[in-house]
């Protein structure tokens, strides 16, 4: 049988139909992936479970164009898992991830994700440990659709949760906003004009770990993906019962995001992010838990944006840099598609 | 200079605060209107409301061309899709907008329909070139702005003999709606109602500002073009509070970065060429106006939908619960309406004020939710001799 083209084949409903065709496929996943659990190639992965709590994760990716300033599928799916574990204040063990291909998907390209995943993992101190290709039929699917599901350890102590925030709790933001959403549009060439912004598209574990380690009284983390901050706090607020007050003099928007969003007629608030996150502690430890993040390399510009207040319940408000106050209200209009 | 962030420095907010303050500082109220859907969001986005005196009372307009459109409209083009061979593309927010039993574009999509959406005609001419077996048709909607687009799609097309290309034509003209308002508002008999007006400043970058100065004359009605960041907005407030203190009625241009009196005569020379009046237009909330809406002119007849299909116009009957027509005549405060934000969410709209991301209603849901300011919406009548 003749090796795989890397470079100018393609993948064939061969291999997916389960002979020596899928198995090259396959080989070439586990030297990429390269971990012991998973070269053993059996029906599961097994390990030793460790103490305490445990956190699942699931989530698919179906992000359109596959490659994009700052990132591509592949980096999004180790890095979108990951931090859904990360939210739960779990230390990420092992992901499995699994491969919808449609016939005719370059080799090339496919090498690229598999590359851009393994390395991803490795940084990030993670195992692929388990995985599974399908081929379907020429139009049936948009070239690659993956879906990894992860594992993690809670971290002892920890009891993070929508419905654990106080009134007078601190809000915390790790960064800038918008550059995923706003990148992906720029890589659709929708924009009309070209920007120079990379999505933010990272793994936020180590800078959990940073947050945890520093001894803050944590309450609740959760990454502003799609809806970006405005949907995690109207999420936050309905869950609690609480209300919030922002500032938006302390939301940090890249002049680059900012001017997209102004002429786009877009709001940068409610553009999803892969690499931002929003943290509710305890107002005592509020200054702690911000220099912990603003010392770490993926919370540099981490702020205090406002607080948890009793009410009015489930609403979110903005003291604006102008003056006036307004609702925040859950993203209007139609999302951007396929962003993740 | 950044525009994006000059115009919305808070320290100048604060000195124009101050200014508006000390002019209204009066015993009486003043009604501006804010013609444009794009202005109502902008207030409401920087918060400005609450930062007025209370006795300044905002009339939020009908500028908004996906609210004003008829659901009659969106019948017709849904009509054309029962050909299988139409590929229709608009632009996002109008895809939404139910028609006759409630069915959109989009909803006509999910049953196999080809609905696409585009950033503009330019968009849909190039797809009609890549797709030479099918016929795109081009929702074209819109006041001004959107109109020299659309006139530069139809003279390419000519140009370049595209048959499978067409334009389905809503765009309609600001002049002649805010005439329409103020006759409404029975502003030309004598001041009920509406003190003043802001003006769109994106409109007179096309059009120029005469058009408003004719309105103004004719309504005795002081007017102020105006830009959409807050010191634009602040400005135009505060000057249409010095013209009504001192009795004077006329046209201000406070967009003057980008606006001139005559506007942008390419532009206008196009629209010209391949539009002309209609007699007649219904508008959501204003009803039949005359001269108020553009055709396609008959050298351009080959590329007019309507004339391509022969479809007839037939208007369809809104919701009777939904205040949309009140709500674009500025007589109702979205909160004020049954529907708002409880049957009538920007995710289930009822009507095109809630639909359309310029609409009032979703204005409202987006930035206020509650009632931000007294509501005096219309001055009593019998303060009128």
């Amino acid at each position: 049988m003749k090796p795989l083209n890397w470079k100018e084949g393609h993948v064939e409903m061969s291999h997916g139909a389960g002979g020596r065709a899928m198995a090259q496929l396959i080989e070439a996943f586990i030297e990429a992936f390269d971990n012991p659990l998973l070269a053993l190639q059996e029906d599961s992965a097994t390990f030793e479970a460790p103490r305490g709590r445990m956190a699942l994760s699931t989530d698919a990716f179906v992000v359109s164009p596959l490659f994009f300033p700052g990132g591509d599928i592949g980096k999004l799916a180790v890095c979108g898992t990951i931090n859904d574990l990360a939210m739960a204040g779990a230390r990420p063990l092992y992901l499995s991830a699994s491969f919808i291909l449609e016939e005719g998907f370059p080799l090339a390209q496919l090498r690229r994700v598999v590359d851009s995943m393994a390395h991803t993992a490795k940084e990030a101190g993670i195992k692929i440990v388990a995985g599974d290709t399908k081929v379907v039929e020429r139009h049936k699917a948009d070239g690659l659709f993956i879906s990894t599901t992860g594992i993690g350890q809670v971290e002892a102590g920890l009891g993070l949760g929508a419905t654990q925030p106080r009134p007078g709790d601190a809000v915390l933001l790790s960064g800038s906003l918008g550059e995923h959403g706003i990148a992906l549009l720029s890589a659709r060439e929708l924009l009309g004009f070209e920007v120079d912004i990379g999505s933010d598209c990272a793994c936020l574990h180590g800078l959990v770990k940073a947050m945890v380690d520093s001894g803050a009284c944590l309450r609740f983390l959760r990454d502003a993906t799609r809806g970006g901050l405005s949907a995690v706090l109207n999420e936050l607020a309905r869950a609690s019962g609480l209300g919030v007050l922002i500032r938006e003099a302390d939301i940090v928007v890249s002049k680059p995001v900012a001017s997209a969003c102004a002429l786009l007629g877009l709001e940068a608030l409610e553009i999803a992010n892969e690499g931002k996150l929003v943290a509710i502690c305890a107002p005592e430890d509020a200054l702690r838990l911000l220099g912990a993040m603003r010392a770490h390399p993926l919370g540099r510009e981490a702020s205090l944006i406002g607080h948890m207040k009793e009410g009015p319940k489930g609403q979110v408000e903005m003291q604006l840099a102008f003056g006036g106050r307004r609702v925040l209200n859950w993203p209007l209009g139609e999302q951007l598609p396929r962003i993740c | 200079m950044n525009y994006a962030h000059a115009f919305a420095d808070p320290a100048l907010g604060r000195r124009l605060l101050l200014a508006i303050a000390r002019e209204a500082d009066k015993p009486r109220d003043y009604f501006l209107m804010e013609f444009c859907g794009g202005h109502t969001h902008a207030l409401c986005k920087y918060g400005l409301p609450s930062l007025l005196p209370p006795n300044i009372h905002l009339v939020h307009g009908p500028g908004c061309p996906v609210c004003v459109l008829p659901a009659g409209r969106i019948s017709q083009a849904l009509e054309l899709l029962s050909s299988s061979k139409v590929v229709l593309c608009s632009f996002g927010d109008m895809l939404r907008v139910p028609g006759s039993h409630g069915q959109s574009l989009l909803s006509a999509r999910a049953q196999g329909a080809d609905v696409r959406m585009v950033l503009g005609p330019m968009q849909a001419l190039q797809l009609a070139q890549t797709l030479p077996e099918h016929e795109v048709v081009f929702f074209a909607i819109g006041f001004e702005t959107t109109t020299p687009p659309t006139a530069q799609a139809l003279r390419l097309a000519k140009q370049k003999g595209l048959k499978n290309f067409s334009i389905l034509c809503n765009h309609v003209l600001t002049p002649p709606a805010m005439r329409g308002v103020l006759r409404a508002f029975g502003a030309a008999q004598g001041g009920l109602g509406l003190d003043a007006m802001l003006a769109p400043g994106h409109v007179s970058t096309v059009i120029g500002y005469k058009p408003f100065e004719e309105v103004a004359q004719a309504f005795g009605i002081p007017t102020c073009v105006s830009g959409f960041e807050p010191l634009d907005l602040l400005e135009a407030i505060y000057r249409l509070l010095c013209q009504l203190n001192r009795n004077e009625a006329r046209l201000e241009n406070g967009f003057a970065r980008a606006t001139t009196r005559e506007g942008n005569p390419t532009a206008q020379q196009y629209m010209r060429e391949t539009f002309v009046l209609r007699p007649n237009f219904e508008w959501r909330g204003l009803g039949n106006l005359p001269e108020s809406a553009l055709g396609i002119a008959p050298a351009y007849a080959a590329w007019d939908a309507q004339a391509k299909w022969q479809l007839p116009y037939k208007p369809v009957a809104d919701n009777p619960r939904c205040c949309c027509a009140q709500v674009l005549l500025g007589q109702k405060k979205p909160p004020e309406c049954t529907l708002f934000a409880k049957a009538c969410t920007p995710a289930s709209p009822m009507g095109a004020c809630m639909l359309s991301p310029e609409g009032a209603c979703s204005a409202y849901y987006a930035y206020v939710q509650e009632e931000p300011m007294a509501v005096l919406r219309v001055k009593k009548t019998e303060e009128t001799p």
